[in-house]
């Protein structure tokens, strides 16, 4: 069967590719937008690192189908930052040394931005059972509370 | 010049790098999704490799017929067995254990036999991934099945199905005539256990049991590997050693080394589970013979089932002590199962069960047995947790019986300087019983609990490594530095690197800009592993400005016709001293750089070493922790952990190696293990049923720093990333017991486990 | 493997029903693509449902409820009322997987993928949730509890597929609650599920009850002898011991490697007790 054509707008932009019904949206990420900063942990939705969000909903995107977001809005890590300026999330995670490998950190500032973006003022339990669906191997995950709360401050500061 | 770093000052701002949190130079790129990972590579060309895998536990490969498989169109090359000399027998050091180059080559593609399910037997390149999958399920292998044996005990028995036919026990008088899957047997003596045990006024004895756990990186393997017609190869692949895996590649594929360049991409975990080879050589073999790149990457359920757990393992501990609490004997007998393939990390369980305490009286044997399963791969202190757990709760329980603080026992008994460890070496200074003191004196160890909750001690030990390193410092014509280390950065080593390149030359941390090199950059270095890689590296970078500083005040000497006594290098300058410096002016290392040319060439230093003097790390954890008595299910509610880092470079990063390592132990202790169904086949191959912990399962890790220099380093640096995964099985277990009156032997003391132990004795009501 | 987005419960009827070999409904995926992935299931045609506005509904129905079969966990979590109303059927949807599944997870695949661990489905049973399927011959009305038979087997009949729920209307002094047994606290698959809801009178005795367990049979069970347990009590301790009992003896589990036959059983009466208090705890202050 012939691929699927698909228009959509990723991190702002119109971007238009061909995919089969079987490629995820992750899949469609990496080897076809060539936008690597999502990553593939598990492929089955368990572990958070392909966190996108679509049309402003934080998702897993190994979950979702290329040939789904057509007329959609992805965003990715690649657009978190804006031109040379870090988002406060990122830029806190680099100051409380919230990764150490950093596989799992685009997938943890996907979803820390959401989270911040519905909850400004978010408990530790809250941030915690948030970001239950991004595993971090490394860090044990005090350093990325820490940073994430230290985030909605900076945010909230304006 | 000076033998020791300048351990804290700096010309810049007097203050000195390491020792503060700086802002890690690779981080940038990790936060915006710009660093590349192993799978982040691609060539123009590539093919998508994938491998068959046996579906068996345990079964002779009578045949493969790849023939359909090669006619898809599509498929640019099948490999199998054939495409690999065999390897003749013999042992290398890999990490901190051996491996057998026979066996290595057989687990990277099965050779007479499939030892385990998942077992590579073939592997295809296509030019998709969709056509490799449909070629996989083309190739036509015919198993003779065989009867298979997974746990350890039973693959002990004599009448267990046996794994390889020329595997005669090593360490044992007289040697066998018959094969077994015992592969070897360990033994460390001093002194008289059984003298020892007759003047205890305590004794206890207890067998453990543990299940194979995975080091759970979230980063799957991938490699992807370019093969000119001329045999010149380039690899990328995520690895804890890049040049490990040219050395195994180019054994296993007969190729000069220098023929092979690889680079590490950044690595997304590894624990020790990336320290051997699985797709690296597939790639590069399918590369050659299909003449294009080839990319392989492994998805999540192959990590589990291909690539290697640690050790499960069945241990019995018997300690005694005298009343006042001295422990007079200890003995152990630990039985690890190795996999399809030997090499347990039995003997570092052996050497550092009763490592934390001094004891006049210690046997330990352990035993490697190989088994169905994947081939086991060093887990973080690699066989340390399982034995030192298992003294831990032997250690607690004493406590109890003689009515002692844990704490206190723990110090009565602790190894410090001049204590000679039963597995051979004396130790120079060491921090357990500041470990415990920091300990003692939280908040934490002095807040009261309600009932079902329980409170548990207990310390750890890994000797950590040194090792060949080498690290190069280059000073560009603007007087700005580029660093080169030869070993991953796992977490933050390249900061730490760069901490101490700036104190060195006294120049502002910016101003030095790091990566780690290829193969073909640097000399040979050992992986990163042993928790040597801010250890070794840090001595190789001094080694390397203390060279340009010499060849900067030799250059000084020329320029200022001047005596090697009239010149110092300090804060960043070469100085003029005494008379001299009414005639001339201190010249920074820009200063030099741009003259660099006229005065001899580029400057630089390369420090190539073997670093030895490598120190322990000790620590004591303490976890507090509530049973729900209806259910079983356990929650941590509080958890510090106390360690030594001799000398913390970067502050932060020591405190996430500890952090991290505890929570690895809070899986391990709780929900993690591998389970098999009894027809060997693993049954949770996934992180959903892989249980490790999630954000919400741990609450914050206080970590505490405790200093105890390493004299033997320039700024008293210990390794540390393996010491903390050591002690949370024992603290676990015995807080465990303190919120319970059960004392758990096996892990992971999950909720059915819990529950039942509390229903037969009634207590499972709130 | 073709892939179709009809916009109308006619087309996607015809879809379903003149597909030939293997088919699947497509709402949230997080099942169907990780089962895809893992070659369980390869079907020769995916009909994604999203598009068909019935079964993206949140609105007062008859004084009920109706919720299409392709609004997410997130979508019912975000809606101001319904979590007032059906507090345990909003907990139970957003309990499945992450956040991340959440913002795709919904009540219809949760149901028609058909485990009896899934989240929502002992709470819809509890709730007396009837399910609306569109098919061939027409829409049927289905209570929730008729829909699973057996792990993957549904009661469906070719070309039919879950259009929306309805919840009943609710009378006062009425309320839910969902429980799960899992190892951790997030993210596992439910060891056992109960959902639990109920009705007091002035006086607070309860007066009408629903009990579902999940992940202890081969379907979700309703439980008519646990909510015979409490009703006409005020969940004393006698009563609670007796829906213990009631809810235990309804289990036929089996063992695997979330839970041991033992396990589930004993869990089994611990949850609906947990759940039934809560309830209680919710309805009394409605």
């Amino acid at each position: 069967m012939a691929k699927h054509h698909i228009e959509a707008t990723v991190n702002g932009d119109a971007v238009e590719f061909l995919c089969e019904t079987e490629d995820t949206l992750l899949d469609v990420l990496r080897d076809t937008l060539q936008l690597t900063g999502s990553k593939e942990g598990c492929a089955s939705g368990d572990c958070g690192a392909c966190s996108v969000m679509l049309d402003g909903r934080l998702v897993c995107s190994c979950l979702v189908l290329g040939c789904e977001v057509g007329g959609r809005r992805v965003d990715t890590i690649e657009g978190v930052a804006k031109g040379q300026t870090l988002h406060p999330l990122q830029q806190k995670f680099l100051e409380h040394a919230a990764l150490q490998c950093g596989i799992c950190t685009p997938g943890f500032i996907v979803a820390g931005k959401a989270l911040l973006e519905q909850n400004p003022n978010p408990t530790d339990t809250e941030i915690r059972y948030w970001l239950a669906g991004n595993l971090c191997r490394c860090t044990g995950y005090d350093k990325i509370v820490t940073a994430v709360k230290d985030a909605a401050v900076a945010m909230r500061k304006g | 010049m000076a033998e020791n770093g300048t351990n804290g000052t700096n010309g810049t701002n007097g203050q000195g790098y390491v020792g503060t949190r700086t802002i890690r130079p690779d981080g940038v790129d990790k936060v915006t999704g710009r660093a590349r990972f192993g799978a982040d590579f691609n060539l123009p060309g590539q093919l998508i490799g994938r491998v068959l895998r046996s579906p068996h536990p345990h079964a002779r490969i009578v045949r493969i017929d790849t023939s359909k498989a090669e006619a898809l169109p599509g498929v640019k090359a099948v490999i199998t067995r054939d495409d690999f000399g065999d390897q003749p027998s013999e042992f290398i050091p890999a990490g901190e254990m051996m491996m057998n180059y026979k066996d290595v080559v057989r687990n990277v593609m099965a050779r007479e036999k499939v030892l385990y399910e998942g077992h590579a037997v073939a592997a295809v390149a296509a030019i998709s991934a969709a056509i490799a999958r449909r070629a996989l399920k083309l190739i036509d292998v015919q198993y003779e099945v065989l009867p298979h044996v997974i746990d350890v005990v039973e693959a002990m028995r004599p009448d267990a199905p046996v794994l390889h036919d020329d595997l005669f026990t090593a360490g044992v008088e007289p040697k066998p005539d018959k094969p077994s899957n015992i592969a070897k047997r360990v033994e460390i003596a001093v002194g008289d256990v059984e003298a020892g045990f007759k003047k205890a006024d305590v004794i206890v004895e207890r067998e453990f049991k543990t299940a194979p756990v995975h080091q759970g990186y979230i980063e799957p393997h991938a490699a992807l590997a370019s093969v000119s017609e001329d045999g010149s190869t380039e690899l990328w692949c995520c690895t804890q050693g890049h040049f490990i895996v040219r050395a195994h590649c180019a054994r296993l594929l007969g190729m000069d080394i220098a023929k092979i360049r690889v680079t590490a991409s950044e690595i997304g975990g590894g624990f020790g589970g990336k320290t051997v080879v699985y797709l690296e050589p597939l790639a590069i073999a399918l590369s050659r013979k299909a003449k294009r790149p080839v990319k392989m990457v492994m998805s999540r359920e192959e990590v589990f089932k291909a690539s290697g757990p640690t050790s499960g393992a069945t241990v019995r501990v018997k300690m005694g002590a005298t009343k006042d609490g001295k422990f007079v004997a200890g003995f152990g007998e630990l039985k690890y199962q190795a996999g399809a393939f030997q090499g347990s990390p039995v003997q570092p369980g052996v050497f550092c069960a009763y490592a934390p305490y001094d004891m006049e009286n210690v046997k330990v044997i352990g035993y490697d047995v190989v088994s169905n399963r994947p081939k086991v791969a060093a887990y973080r202190a690699p066989g340390a947790p399982i034995s030192e757990f298992a003294v831990e709760s032997v250690v607690d329980e004493i406590a109890k019986k003689l009515g002692l603080d844990p704490i206190d026992l723990r110090m009565m008994n602790a190894a410090r300087e001049g204590t000679k460890a039963a597995y051979g070496p004396k130790f120079g200074p060491i921090g357990l019983e500041q470990t415990l003191n920091s300990i003692k004196k939280t908040e934490h160890w002095n807040t009261p609990l309600r009932k079902w909750q329980g409170r548990g001690v207990a310390s750890g030990f890994w000797f950590n490594i040194g090792g060949e390193t080498c690290a190069s410092l280059t000073i560009n014509e603007d007087g700005t530095v580029s660093l080169m280390a030869g070993t991953p950065d796992i977490g933050g080593l390249r900061a730490a690197l760069t901490s101490v390149a700036a104190d060195e030359l006294g120049i502002p941390y910016e101003k030095v800009r790091p990566i780690i090199g290829d193969t073909g950059s640097l000399g040979f270095n050992f992986l990163t592993g042993g928790s040597r890689s801010a250890f070794s590296g840090s001595m190789a970078i001094v080694e390397a400005a203390k060279q340009i500083k010499a060849e900067l005040c030799a250059r000084a000497a020329k320029l200022w016709e001047a005596k090697p006594d009239q010149i110092e290098f300090k804060d960043g300058h070469v100085r003029p001293l005494g008379a001299l410096a009414e005639k001339v002016k201190p010249m920074s290392i820009a200063d030099f750089a741009k003259i660099a040319g006229k005065t001899g060439g580029p400057i630089g230093g390369y420090g190539r070493i073997n670093a030895q003097g490598a120190g322990p790390s000790l620590g004591t954890h303490l976890v507090d922790l509530e049973v729900d008595p209806e259910t079983g299910r356990v929650t941590i509610l509080r958890y510090t952990v106390a360690q030594d880092a001799g000398k913390a470079l970067h502050p932060a990063y020591v405190e996430g190696q500890f952090q991290g390592g505890a929570v690895q132990g809070i899986g391990w202790a709780l929900n993690e293990e591998y389970i098999y169904g009894a027809d060997g086949k693993l049954q949770n191959a996934g992180f959903l049923d892989y249980r490790m912990p999630v954000a919400s399962d741990v609450p914050m890790i206080d970590a505490i720093v405790v200093e105890v220099p390493n004299p033997k380093h320039p700024y008293g640096v210990r390794g540390v990333g393996e010491t903390p995964i050591v002690p949370p099985l024992g603290a676990i277990a015995n807080a465990m017991e303190n919120a319970t009156g059960i004392r758990f032997t096996e892990l992971p003391m999950s909720p059915p486990k819990v529950l039942k132990a509390l229903k037969e004795r009634g207590l499972n009501k709130v | 493997m073709r892939y179709e987005a009809p916009d109308s419960l006619d087309r996607a009827v015809a879809l379903l029903a003149d597909a030939i070999g293997e088919t699947r409904v497509l709402a949230g995926g997080t099942d169907l693509l990780v089962q895809m992935r893992a070659d369980v299931v390869g079907p020769e045609l995916i009909v994604d449902i999203k598009k068909i506005p019935e079964t993206r509904v949140v609105a007062e129905d008859k004084g009920g409820w109706r919720i299409g079969a392709a609004v997410t966990g997130a979508e019912l979590k975000e809606h101001p009322r319904l979590k007032q109303v059906w507090p345990g059927v909003v907990e139970a949807a957003n309990l499945i997987g992450s956040t991340q599944v959440q913002g795709r997870a919904t009540l219809g695949g949760n149901l028609c993928n058909g485990s009896p661990a899934a989240d929502s489905v002992p709470a819809l049973i509890a709730a007396g949730a009837v399910a609306t399927l569109a098919g061939p011959r027409g829409r049927r009305d289905l209570p929730v509890e008729n829909v699973m038979l057996a792990p993957r087997k549904l009661a469906l009949t070719k070309g039919e597929f879950v259009v929306s729920f309805l919840l009943p209307p609710r009378l006062p002094r009425s309320s839910d609650a969902y429980l799960r047994f899992i190892p951790r606290t997030e993210m596992d698959i439910a060891v056992v599920g109960a959902g639990v809801s109920l009705t007091v009178d002035e006086t607070g005795t309860i007066s009408a009850a629903r009990v579902s367990l999940g992940a202890v049979a081969p379907r979700v069970l309703l439980v008519p002898d646990a909510a015979a347990a409490i009703v006409g009590s005020r969940l004393d301790r006698a009563a609670q011991d007796r829906l213990e009992a009631a809810a235990r003896a309804a289990c036929s589990p089996i063992d695997d490697k979330r839970g041991t036959v033992e396990f589930r059983i004993q869990i089994a009466g611990v949850l609906a007790r947990r759940a039934a208090l809560i309830a209680l705890d919710r309805a009394r202050t409605s």
